[in-house]
């Protein structure tokens, strides 16, 4: 994969950030959360995600692992333990440094959260946008990503029209587009086929190879075993060994 | 990875969109909020200068009544009350008013026949005074009593001063119209931006995750509210335009509008109108939306 953007041109690197040399990129430190006064949907936390490290998550559904990357993501605090990103405490964060931090994230949301009035190439631009960069420094970038991807004739779709496979395709683009320093994506293959999760992989990897950290919650056993990657195993809220691991 | 192929030449897409029929309607309400708020300031301002007419001329003059003494008559005793009057400094012009004249005066009230002939009417010299410099009411009591003349001076300060106050009332009242106009402005828009908010809900949500800044997503909402109430006050203001030019070409202070005289400069200040629509719509969607940004996680 070609340069997307290089770290050094992004204007919108958090202060401090880049941040404690050699800290994990994620820290949980006995982290737990629950919804009002219901039992914890998460329990107790606790693992760490080095720099430039590959992981799986995965569990059966709703074991927690979407509420585990929106906890990554800050999109949710936790109610107990504490969780670090870069090397810095969410909880110590003010409101003007978060936006900045999740700058740093790449994130493949589970339902995608594609912008309807923006066609193929400007949903994919957007995190590059919001970096503050010209049009005219990424659009070669854009398209090539989208191309990659297999979406290279339809730049200028609209994602009403796309097929859920593309659609897929397209959120994956817009995550990686800005290469950041973590990646997280909750069932990215999900709903595209097989070769084309190999192909998807093989993108992230490549990311993962020019430093990026990536953590991918998966239900695909297959994909799981030919990357040979880690595993984070959750089930009921809580990190377990996997099932086939344990035997 | 494959060749780079052609990136759309199009510029970006605007990240908020165009919005639905919504738009036409808030544009109408702020017209139509911006067209009254218009008329408020024309009205202001034809109050302004229609006191100032009614004061010029008020102060302009005087009104002098003269009483006969037992010994002269009414023509003798109004011909000396003119005399002393035109030698005070500030007084540019005196006239007795003849008898008839006089009755002329009290005819709209006691009518020619009812008048009786030996009915003692007082006589009235009016005074014209130095607009620049104009004679007091004291000056001309004072000529008044050196030349033993019976006589009241009428200098019209009571009047002014009702003119005055009204004139300021209904100035205060039309500011007061256009203030309250332009706050009702900028509520309609605060209401008007939360609803575009939760609408696009969907926008916000992913602009925020996706690491943009509050004041950034509040900018978005922002120029689109402005850009659209400056529209609405451009609309507005032509409209308000139109009915002050109608009332000049119908007359102007001498025709319909005779308590208001409106001037073709009045259509100035309308100018201002998108602008200042613009920026109040784009304080109240900043403050709106930041509010609401801010409540997200």
């Amino acid at each position: 994969m070609s340069r997307t953007a290089d770290a050094s041109e992004r204007p919108d690197e958090m202060p401090g950030a880049a941040g404690l040399a050699g800290a994990p990129v994620v820290s949980f430190d006995h982290v737990g959360l629950r919804y009002g006064t219901a039992p914890e949907v998460l329990k107790n936390l606790t693992f760490e995600l080095e720099a430039g490290s590959f992981h799986f998550l995965t569990g059966p559904s709703g074991a927690g692992k979407t509420t585990l990357l929106k906890l990554i993501h800050v999109a949710l605090r936790p109610t107990r333990g504490r969780i670090a990103l870069f090397g810095r405490d969410t909880e110590r964060l003010t409101r003007q440094e978060l936006p900045a931090l999740r700058r740093r994230i790449g994130m493949v949301f589970h339902d995608r959260r594609l912008l309807d009035h923006l066609n193929a190439f400007d949903n994919v631009a957007l995190p590059l946008r919001l970096a503050g960069r010209k049009a005219g420094g990424y659009a070669g970038d854009v398209a090539e990503l989208l191309a990659w991807v297999g979406l290279g004739e339809k730049m200028t779709a609209y994602p009403m029209t796309l097929s859920g496979g593309e659609q897929q395709r397209l959120a994956i683009a817009r995550a990686v587009v800005g290469r950041p320093d973590l990646l997280i994506a909750d069932e990215p293959t999900g709903d595209v086929d097989h070769d084309m999760a190999v192909r998807i992989l093989r993108l992230f990897v490549e990311l993962n190879r020019l430093g990026t950290t990536v953590l991918i919650a998966t239900h695909d056993r297959e994909l799981v075993a030919r990357s040979g990657k880690p595993v984070l195993h959750i089930e009921h809220g809580e990190l377990r060994l996997p099932a086939d691991a344990a035997a | 990875m494959s060749g780079p192929r052609t990136a759309p030449s199009q510029r970006p897409a605007a990240l908020l969109p165009a919005e639905d029929a919504r738009d036409g309607a808030l544009v109408f309400i702020v017209a139509v909020l911006c067209f009254l708020a218009c008329l408020s300031v024309v009205a202001a301002l034809a109050a302004d200068r229609a006191a100032h007419g009614w004061r010029t001329e008020l102060r302009g003059s005087a009104t002098v009544v003269v009483r006969p003494g037992p010994d002269e008559t009414a023509d003798a005793a109004a011909a000396r009350a003119a005399e002393a009057l035109a030698a005070v400094s500030g007084v540019d012009e005196v006239e007795a008013l003849e008898k008839d004249k006089a009755e002329q005066l009290l005819e709209p009230w006691i009518g020619r026949d009812a008048l009786p002939e030996d009915l003692a009417i007082p006589r009235l010299v009016d005074v014209e005074l130095n607009p620049e410099r104009p004679a007091t009411a004291a000056a001309l009591d004072a000529a008044l009593k050196a030349a033993r003349v019976d006589a009241t001076v009428d200098d019209h300060t009571m009047w002014l001063k009702d003119i005055l106050r009204a004139a300021f009332l209904a100035q205060v009242a039309a500011v007061a119209i256009a203030a309250l106009v332009a706050v009702a402005a900028g509520a309609v828009i605060a209401f008007a931006t939360r609803a575009g908010l939760q609408a696009r809900g969907d926008l916000v949500s992913v602009l925020h995750l996706a690491g943009a800044e509050d004041g950034y997503i509040a900018g978005l909402f922002q120029m689109r509210f402005a850009r659209l109430a400056a529209t609405a006050g451009l609309a507005g203001a032509g409209g308000a335009a139109l009915v002050t030019a109608l009332a000049r070409l119908a007359g102007g202070g001498e025709g319909l509008t005779p308590v208001l005289p409106v001037a073709w400069s009045d259509l100035l200040p309308l100018l201002a109108c998108p602008i200042v629509a613009g920026a109040i719509a784009a304080i109240a969607a900043r403050l709106t939306a930041l509010s609401l940004v801010r409540s997200m996680t």
